[in-house]
């Protein structure tokens, strides 16, 4: 049966002045509506589960509320969800600590349902309410029910179990101990690749709560294994693992026990595995160390960057800047003079766009590292190199990144190169580069400075403001603000306001229009003299146009500047105009105009 | 000689516009789906007694339409794949034309009892007299079989979907257009990865399409696809993020000699199947079936004819479309035996050691009279025996193109049109004799 609105109040309407507890009436309904058809009302009524809890007692809610809930797991996921994480934070409605037990029954089932957001949130509630069991209460409930998961028929239940060791781990007897183990052994090699998955993403996390002695057994023959499994996707999992694991492990133990396996999986067939080592290059290096570094990854980083799939060269160029930062101070220079720049080298002329953008990056951070005249001799033809590269996000990326170069050496070495990509990319087909390129205008104009500017640049400001994209003009627009904050009102007196208002008089409306928009955005930038002298008069002038829109921008033009203008400008000039536009024959020009009136107090 | 004998349970659909588009059992066994040309899906579930009884039936795609394209896009399924079974619910995949959904089919046998503001009826409860909190409570019902639909996999095919396939890593699946192959994460819908692309820059040069992708049953690294040019290619996702270099490839020279204007078209291959073992490939064209050994490319380790006396009437099948039929083929669950489909409502059998084989005929006759199928022989010219069928008067509006065998059990899905039949062996183990089984001598 549908619980409908009406019938909810129709029956709110017959309780004024019954006999029955007025104040039941509102839990009445939530509870009906856990089960109603409609799915937005039962996520409703789940959402406000502790109100329920609250008024049936802690009683009632730990013998009738959760033995209901328990069984409600056919329900959509996103009240299944709702529910998983209420009863995380339920533990004092049941009647605090003493029975939090009472919610795994619950949480127990949530975690074996098929959505993985869903068990995932059980899980996180599980590891929440964990915290809140008496050690006993662990061993005599907790522990049982992670045991029962993680030898549950389903691969969903023995997933959820491998989140659940690490938390009960620490606080159980060296029995319970060694069965935990135990079950997490078996997890590592279960039947199906999920639960192997599983256990491989918490293997890291499952070796920190152990002793060393155990993870230097148990742990290491574990990971070995995982890297070494048939599937692609469980071995690229262990990699995640190596890195936590690494930190666990004294030093002189990390050359036996991990980097056999660490060492390997950097050469798996698998590109994807090769990726993961890639993706992971920078806490793999934190987490072995100099030495290790020096001695093997600095190989197996050239390699990767090298490597013949183009994903994985992009992921290692991705790291190329980290990684040289991250190597020991002494031998830094030498490293990347002989090993890494001939590789970096190759990539920029890599047949992948990829792989030459992921590079272009980061590849500017190296001149920080190596120094003036390494950067000038070595790297500087890179730089010009990949500004002169047919794609434009190769470009984009080196000319993003101009400041750390610009500390080091110097704009100026870069400018003559820097121009024609500029240029080039100002005028690209794909308006969504051109976008690309503006919003970089104000730090260029910043390092360049006022005079290459104006010589150079300002013209390309100025095209774009007639581009036939709107995102372009409007973002040509903002950027004249940010020029004018950095240069000053007297600078853009002299260069742009004059060509803004030069477009008044365009034919193309749409281009009349962005004067307008230039004003709003730049007459607080340039104060009140320049906005009452120049543009205002331009702007009043304007509210004669023939176009509609045109006429109704006028009006919130108006609105928009009036703030900066004196009241007597705004007395003589501004109402009049408003007050003409006011009587306008077009409605919404009428209505903007009323609109400025009202906001600049002027009726 | 192996006495290979089957029984049969027999399903149809009343109505003639429902004609079957694919049948697949479960990893299993224990379920089959078949898909059609409704949108419909269809799953039976295996009694204890042997026989297959309808399990739930939903809808899975509607007719739809393209208006970017105007074009209208078929509800017909063409292809199920079952996900192996780790919970209890069961999980599928459908796929019509452009769209590929993922259902879960379960089982549900409580329900909520008890309101506070009405009585099971509905009735609105005198609120007066309400005067304490009732919280529901769960009591058994009738089992309900429930399908709903947990993923739609859409906008990524331009051409029309032959092929899914799901990774031994139950994590990913394939699907396979005309011209491109898939890789899909079965939990995310927004995204899917670009693993084959043979569509040239300029579609004049078009000399290949794709007829159908399959994994490999362990490896998740191996995928092998067909194409209308009678090759099959085997491809390592370990070596490269982009597989249109393959690793291998699987292709019978053809003697020039016997070059003829249908060569082309009879070589295209209709299905390929990989062993349970891994080991082999099994391909299907026109005319017969091929083993093909994994290590060796350049020729197949055993050619099945499946009807070569249709050698001489190919320019009739060509004008009636028929030399287009997709014939898919199956293994059984040892490897030991392949079986295919033909024309006339007749499948065939090969046994791989003692190269014997058979053709059998699923029809409603034989199922009426609850028979032993009889072996069938095509005959050219003459008859030598009473029971031979001419080739002349073979019906070429009857065919099998979809069978499947079951994963472990010798029981057969034949889909024939809107008939779909189910035989199984008089031996197996499981094999009872129901009331509704007759046996039917295959070899």
């Amino acid at each position: 049966m549908r619980q409908g609105k009406n019938s909810v109040s129709s029956i709110r309407r017959t309780m004024a002045g019954a006999d029955g507890d007025d104040s039941l009436y509102p839990i009445a309904v939530l509870i009906d509506e856990l089960r109603n058809e409609d799915v937005q009302l039962r996520l409703n009524s789940i959402k406000k589960l502790s109100t329920i809890a609250l008024a049936l007692g802690v009683e009632r809610t730990r013998t009738e509320l959760l033995p209901f809930l328990t069984d409600t797991i056919y329900d959509e996921d996103e009240v299944l969800l709702a529910l998983a994480e209420q009863l995380g934070n339920f533990t004092m409605l049941v009647g605090g600590p003493e029975y939090v037990h009472c919610l795994l029954p619950p949480l127990e089932s949530l975690a074996t349902v098929e959505e993985t957001v869903v068990r995932d949130k059980a899980v996180e509630s599980l590891r929440k309410i964990s915290h809140e069991h008496s050690p006993v209460d662990l061993e005599v409930h907790f522990e049982p029910l992670v045991k029962r998961l993680a030898s549950g028929d389903w691969f969903t239940s023995r997933t959820s179990a491998c989140g659940l060791f690490s938390v009960c781990y620490p606080r159980v007897s060296s029995t319970v101990k060694a069965e935990i183990r135990q079950h997490f052994r078996n997890l590592c090699s279960d039947d199906t690749p999920m639960v192997r998955r599983a256990a491989a993403s918490k293997l890291g996390e499952f070796a920190k709560v152990l002793e060393l002695d155990y993870v230097k057994s148990d742990i290491i023959s574990l990971f070995t294994a995982l890297a070494s499994d048939e599937q692609d996707s469980v071995r690229l999992l262990a990699v995640e693992a190596c890195v936590s694991i690494a930190t666990l492990l004294p030093q002189e133990d990390l050359e036996t026990l991990v980097m056999p396996t660490l060492r390997q999986a950097a050469e798996d067939k698998s590109w994807r595995v090769r990726y993961m080592v890639a993706d992971k290059f920078s806490e793999l290096q934190k987490a072995v160390g100099p030495e290790i570094t020096k001695n093997d990854l600095v190989p197996a980083f050239q390699n990767l960057l090298k490597d013949c799939e183009a994903e994985v060269r992009a992921a290692a160029a991705n790291k190329v800047k980290e990684f040289c930062e991250n190597l020991p101070e002494d031998s830094r220079e030498t490293i990347i003079m002989t090993h890494i720049l001939p590789c970096v080298k190759e990539l920029v002329s890599d047949t992948n766009q990829h792989v030459k953008s992921a590079l272009a990056s980061v590849i500017m951070g190296l001149s920080t590292i190596l120094g003036k005249d390494n950067t000038i001799e070595h790297l500087l033809p890179l730089f010009l190199a990949q500004l002169k590269d047919e794609c434009p996000e190769v470009r984009l990326n080196i000319i993003s990144n101009l400041d750390c170069v610009n500390e080091v050496i110097g704009i100026r070495q870069l400018s003559q190169s820097l121009l024609p990509a500029i240029v080039e990319l100002a005028e690209d087909a794909k308006w969504r580069v051109r976008l690309a390129i503006i919003e970089y205008m104000p730090l260029l104009a910043g390092q360049l400075g006022v005079e290459f500017f104006d010589e150079k640049l300002n013209s390309l400001c100025m095209a774009w403001l007639v581009d036939h994209v709107y995102a372009i003009r409007e973002a040509a627009t903002c950027n004249l603000t940010k020029l004018v904050e950095k240069f000053g009102a007297e600078w853009a007196q002299n260069t742009i306001v004059p060509k803004v208002l030069g477009m008044a008089n365009d034919p193309n409306y749409l281009h009349r229009m962005t004067t307008l928009f230039c004003i709003n955005a730049l007459s607080e930038a340039c104060g009140q003299e320049i906005t009452t002298k120049h543009m205002l008069p331009v702007v009043l002038k304007m509210s004669n146009d023939q176009v509609a829109n045109v006429r109704f921008n006028v009006a919130k033009s108006l609105q928009k500047i009036g703030p900066v203008l004196d009241s007597n400008s705004l007395q003589t000039e501004v109402k009049p105009v408003l007050e003409k536009l006011a009587a306008d024959q077009d409605i919404d020009v009428k209505y903007f105009a009323q609109e400025a009136i009202s906001v600049l107090a002027l009726a | 000689s192996r006495d290979f004998a089957v029984g049969f349970n027999f399903h149809s659909h009343p109505n003639s516009a429902d004609v079957i588009s694919t049948v697949e059992f479960s990893q299993s066994g224990e379920f089959l789906a078949t898909g059609d040309k409704g949108g419909r899906v269809v799953i039976f579930q295996r009694e204890p007694q042997g026989e297959y009884n309808v399990y739930s039936t939903f809808q899975s795609h509607d007719p739809e339409f393209d208006y970017l394209k105007s074009l209208e896009i078929e509800e017909k399924i063409n292809k199920i794949r079952w996900l192996p079974q780790l919970h209890s619910a069961l999980f599928l995949l459908t796929t019509n034309d452009k769209t590929i959904k993922l259902w879960k089919v379960s089982e549900r046998d409580k329900q909520p009892e008890g309101y506070n503001l009405k009585d099971e009826e509905g009735r609105v409860k005198d609120i007066s007299k309400i005067t304490s909190l009732q919280v529901p409570v769960l009591r058994p019902m009738d089992l309900l079989v429930e399908a709903s639909p947990r993923r739609v996999f859409s906008n990524a095919h331009a051409y029309h979907i032959n092929s899914i396939s799901i990774n031994s890593d139950c994590e990913t699946y394939l699907s396979a257009d005309d011209l491109r192959i898939n890789l899909w994460n079965l939990s995310i819908t927004d995204r899917s990865f670009n693993i084959v692309d043979l569509k040239p820059d300029n579609m004049e040069d078009l000399t290949e399409v794709i007829t159908v992708a399959e994994f490999h049953p362990h490896h998740c690294h191996l995928l092998a696809f067909s194409s209308s040019t009678g090759t099959t290619r085997l491809c390592d996702m370990r070596s490269r993020a982009l597989c249109d270099q393959h690793a291998k490839l699987f292709e019978e020279a053809v003697d020039p000699a016997s070059r003829s204007f249908f060569s082309e078209l009879i070589s295209s291959v209709s299905d390929v199947k990989f062993s349970h073992s891994g080991r082999y490939l099994l391909t299907r064209d026109y005319l017969s079936a091929k083993v093909w050994d994994l290590n060796m490319e350049k020729k197949p380790v055993e050619t099945y004819q499946v009807h070569d006396y249709l050698r001489s009437k190919l320019c009739t099948l060509y004008e009636s479309d028929c030399i287009f039929d997709k014939f898919e083929c199956a293994w059984n669950g040892t490897d030991s035996v392949i079986m295919t489909g033909a024309y006339n409502n007749f499948f065939r059998m090969f046994d791989r050691a003692s190269r014997r084989d058979v053709t059998l005929e699923a029809s409603r006759e034989v199922c009426k009279r609850r028979a032993v199928l009889r072996p069938r022989r095509v005959c050219i010219g003459r008859k030598r025996r009473e029971s031979d069928i001419c080739v002349d008067s073979l019906d070429f509006r009857k065919k099998v193109l979809h069978t499947a065998w079951h994963p472990t059990d010798n029981i057969i899905a034949i889909a024939a049109r809107n008939n779909l039949y189910i035989f199984q062996d008089r031996h197996s183990p499981s094999g009872h004799h129901g009331m509704n089984v007759n046996e039917l001598d295959i070899f």
